[in-house]
């Protein structure tokens, strides 16, 4: 009875014969053309920018501070922008690379598999990675502006709002708060990807389980570390919602001096120069050159955390 | 992981354990900080409390000692703290500058029903209303001029609207990829082709959002000759780059976490390697690569620059090919007018707050999914 119902069940599956069918080839080939469509958009984004950008990419404007117009595409530059964008993630990384590390160390070394919390934690992290970008920007507005920094300003009895007003320092804060996902993820993969003798042989010796990890596992699982402080160092620099009402200035003389100041930010000046330029056609050279730099920047950041990441993944499958 | 010892016998290592137990905490707080601080600001608003209507009732400077002080408090919408630190004359100072502020409002406005209304109200904000100069009553968000029009019905189609296009266009492309890479494509071909599909993610949605705008939106214009320029379904095309990273990633694991054994033994019965990626895998992987749509959704609902730069006019139409206002954009393009602690910028909040329990609703079911999806591929339970 039963060998009849598989064999029934076999024939329904067409899974006999073995000559050509058209059905397979076909829908193979479907899959390898979507494929092949998300490579091409891929290309034409980029190779539309590079070829557009490139020509107008001089010293002259990546060095140069620009006047109040800065759609004047003669005397216009971003060095403000890229100073800005540079300071916001380089705060950022302070706070989120200490953070991120130690929990993801609690994660893989500490916390016991099947407790609430660490699935609660887990959980948490992966909510933190779903949250839209402008909810971020809105908790900064409401968290550590509205609320530590204008509690602060009554504290120090500062005469006007110093803290109570958008800064790089809440922006970082912000976006600290954003990527530490990111960081979590990565650090935990290379630490999974240790030897389970290492520490061992670590213990074996005497040392003790703080020991083994900070002298054994963290300076191993350090390229891993370094992968996810780079991937959040690239996302946090492309992204301009969670900073819109937490720090960026549509223009300012001055570069920011100050973790109270405002900054200029290179994608929000992408934003400008397509949103509200006076003169489009006029503009778009240097439309495409910050376009360019914003990319150069995130973009090789990506590339060689995706390489340290393939490199990552092979050592872990070669162990596992 | 882990090798588990006693620890009792060396305080430090105890207490550096419990440090780095307490860091690992505040993931969850952080969680919980934003829920509480973007529902704080816009909590008058769930509560009811918020009255946006241009004409209030007036109460005389000449009655203040008749009031008792929780009322006149309420009257002049101020905190415990405030209320405490002034004196009698501010407070009927205050009294005076709000019946001088009622007694300017222009008489046509008088004996307009609108300007009565309170537009924070639920009704206000979920149903249709007749306004004055419309013949047929609409849903209007329009939060300048004199009344403040609040309905939020438009906002919400519109961030569906392209949230569909850009899941339509998304899904077939990344799951496909996904079947490819996964099942069909050599490894060699893997190895290159993954990363690179990866990278598609590294690329800032301002830059998407400037593509679309500058290259896509004329493009695509020309190839379906439709009247407006920027539109929901230009938006929703540039949303799709963002969001076939992560259903191709997450859908790429799911398809590759189903057991080789499962692929070794319908090959062996005689099924061809499409036969086997989409009657065997596909079946088994499923619940992932519903979980990956499901992120996809709150990714691409959650998503502003590039809605925000594509299109931002509030239409309320179901066309795919007029413009869209969706919540996103909303509140990224009205925070800087809205006046810190004004019912605009307590609705504002209250967008985000819808938007973060929608997210959160989605995140937790993709991630629900795709956990049991694993532990069953693994034989756990």
């Amino acid at each position: 009875m039963e060998a009849q119902s598989l064999k029934s069940k076999a024939q329904s599956h067409h899974f006999r014969t073995r000559q050509f069918d058209f059905g397979s080839f076909f829908f193979s080939g479907l899959t390898g053309l979507a494929t092949l469509l998300i490579l091409a958009i891929l290309a034409v984004i980029l190779g539309n920018i590079i070829v557009n950008g490139w020509p107008n990419l001089t010293w002259h404007f990546v060095s140069t501070i620009p006047k109040k117009d800065f759609f004047d595409p003669a005397t216009t530059g971003v060095l403000p922008m890229i100073i800005g964008t540079t300071i916001r993630v380089f705060v950022m990384t302070i706070f989120v690379l200490p953070i991120g590390v130690i929990t993801a160390v609690y994660l893989t070394e500490y916390a016991p598999t099947h407790s609430p919390v660490t699935r609660i934690i887990r959980a948490a992290v992966n909510n933190l990675a779903g949250v839209p970008s402008i909810v971020f920007g809105l908790f900064g507005l409401g968290f550590f502006i509205n609320f530590i920094g204008r509690n602060m300003d009554q504290l120090l009895h500062n005469p006007g709002p110093v803290w109570g007003q958008p800064a790089v320092l809440w922006a970082s804060l912000t976006l600290a708060v954003m990527t530490m996902p990111v960081v979590i993820v990565a650090t935990e993969e290379s630490l999974k990807a240790i030897p389970m003798g290492l520490r061992e042989a670590s213990l074996a010796l005497g040392a003790t389980k703080l020991e083994t990890i900070i002298r054994i596992v963290l300076p191993q699982a350090l390229p891993g570390i370094m992968t996810g402080g780079i991937l959040a160092v690239s996302r946090a620099a492309g992204e301009v919602a969670p900073i819109l009402f937490t720090g960026v200035a549509y223009y300012m003389a001055s570069l920011p001096g100050k973790l109270s100041d405002q900054f200029m930010d290179l994608g929000y000046h992408v934003f400008v120069l397509s949103t509200q330029s006076p003169d489009i056609e006029k503009t778009r050279p240097i439309l495409y050159a910050t376009v360019l730099v914003l990319l150069i920047l995130t973009f090789a950041l990506n590339f060689v955390a995706v390489l340290i990441r393939a490199r990552v993944r092979k050592k872990l499958r070669a162990l596992g | 992981m882990g090798i588990h010892r006693g620890h009792k016998a060396r305080p430090l290592e105890w207490l550096a354990e419990k440090f780095i137990f307490l860091v690992s905490l505040s993931t969850i707080l952080t969680v919980f900080l934003i829920f509480v601080f973007v529902a704080r600001e816009a909590l008058p608003i769930f509560l009811g409390k918020e009255n946006s209507a241009l004409i209030k009732p007036v109460i005389p400077p000449a009655d203040m000692d008749k009031l008792k002080p929780e009322e006149l408090r309420a009257y002049l919408r101020l905190s415990e703290k405030q209320f405490q630190a002034m004196d009698r004359e501010t407070k009927l100072d205050l009294m005076l500058v709000k019946q001088e502020a009622q007694d300017e409002i222009p008489e046509r406005l008088r004996n307009d029903p609108d300007a009565k209304l309170n537009t924070t109200e639920w009704g206000a904000m979920l149903k249709p209303r007749q306004w004055a100069g419309y013949d047929k009553p609409e849903y209007i968000w329009q939060p300048i001029g004199q009344v403040h029009k609040y309905n939020i019905i438009p906002l919400i189609v519109g961030s569906f609207k392209v949230t569909l296009i850009g899941l339509l266009f998304a899904v077939p492309l990344a799951v496909g990829a996904a079947i490819y890479i996964s099942q069909l494509a050599r490894p060699r071909v893997r190895e290159v082709v993954k990363p690179v599909i990866e990278m598609l993610s590294g690329i800032p949605s301002v830059v998407i959002g400037f593509f679309a705008l500058l290259i896509m939106a004329t493009v695509l214009q020309n190839v379906f000759g439709y009247e407006t320029r920027l539109n929901a379904f230009v938006a929703g095309i540039a949303l799709s780059f963002s969001v076939i990273p992560l259903v191709f990633s997450i859908s790429e694991d799911a398809l590759t976490s189903v057991p080789r054994s499962y692929t070794q033994a319908a090959l062996a019965l005689g099924a061809s390697r499409w036969q086997t990626a989409w009657q065997i895998v596909m079946p088994a992987a499923l619940p992932g690569v519903f979980a990956a749509v499901v992120l996809g959704f709150g990714r691409a609902i959650g998503e502003t620059m590039i809605v925000l730069m594509v299109c931002s006019a509030s239409v309320m139409s179901w066309s795919i090919f007029d413009s869209a206002r969706s919540i996103t954009t909303t509140i990224a393009a009205e925070m800087a007018e809205a006046v810190s602690g004004g019912h605009h910028y307590r609705i504002l909040f209250m967008l985000g707050a819808i938007l973060f329990a929608v997210t959160f609703i989605s995140n937790m079911i993709g991630d629900l999914v795709m956990h049991r999806l694993k532990n069953k591929l693994e034989g756990k339970r």
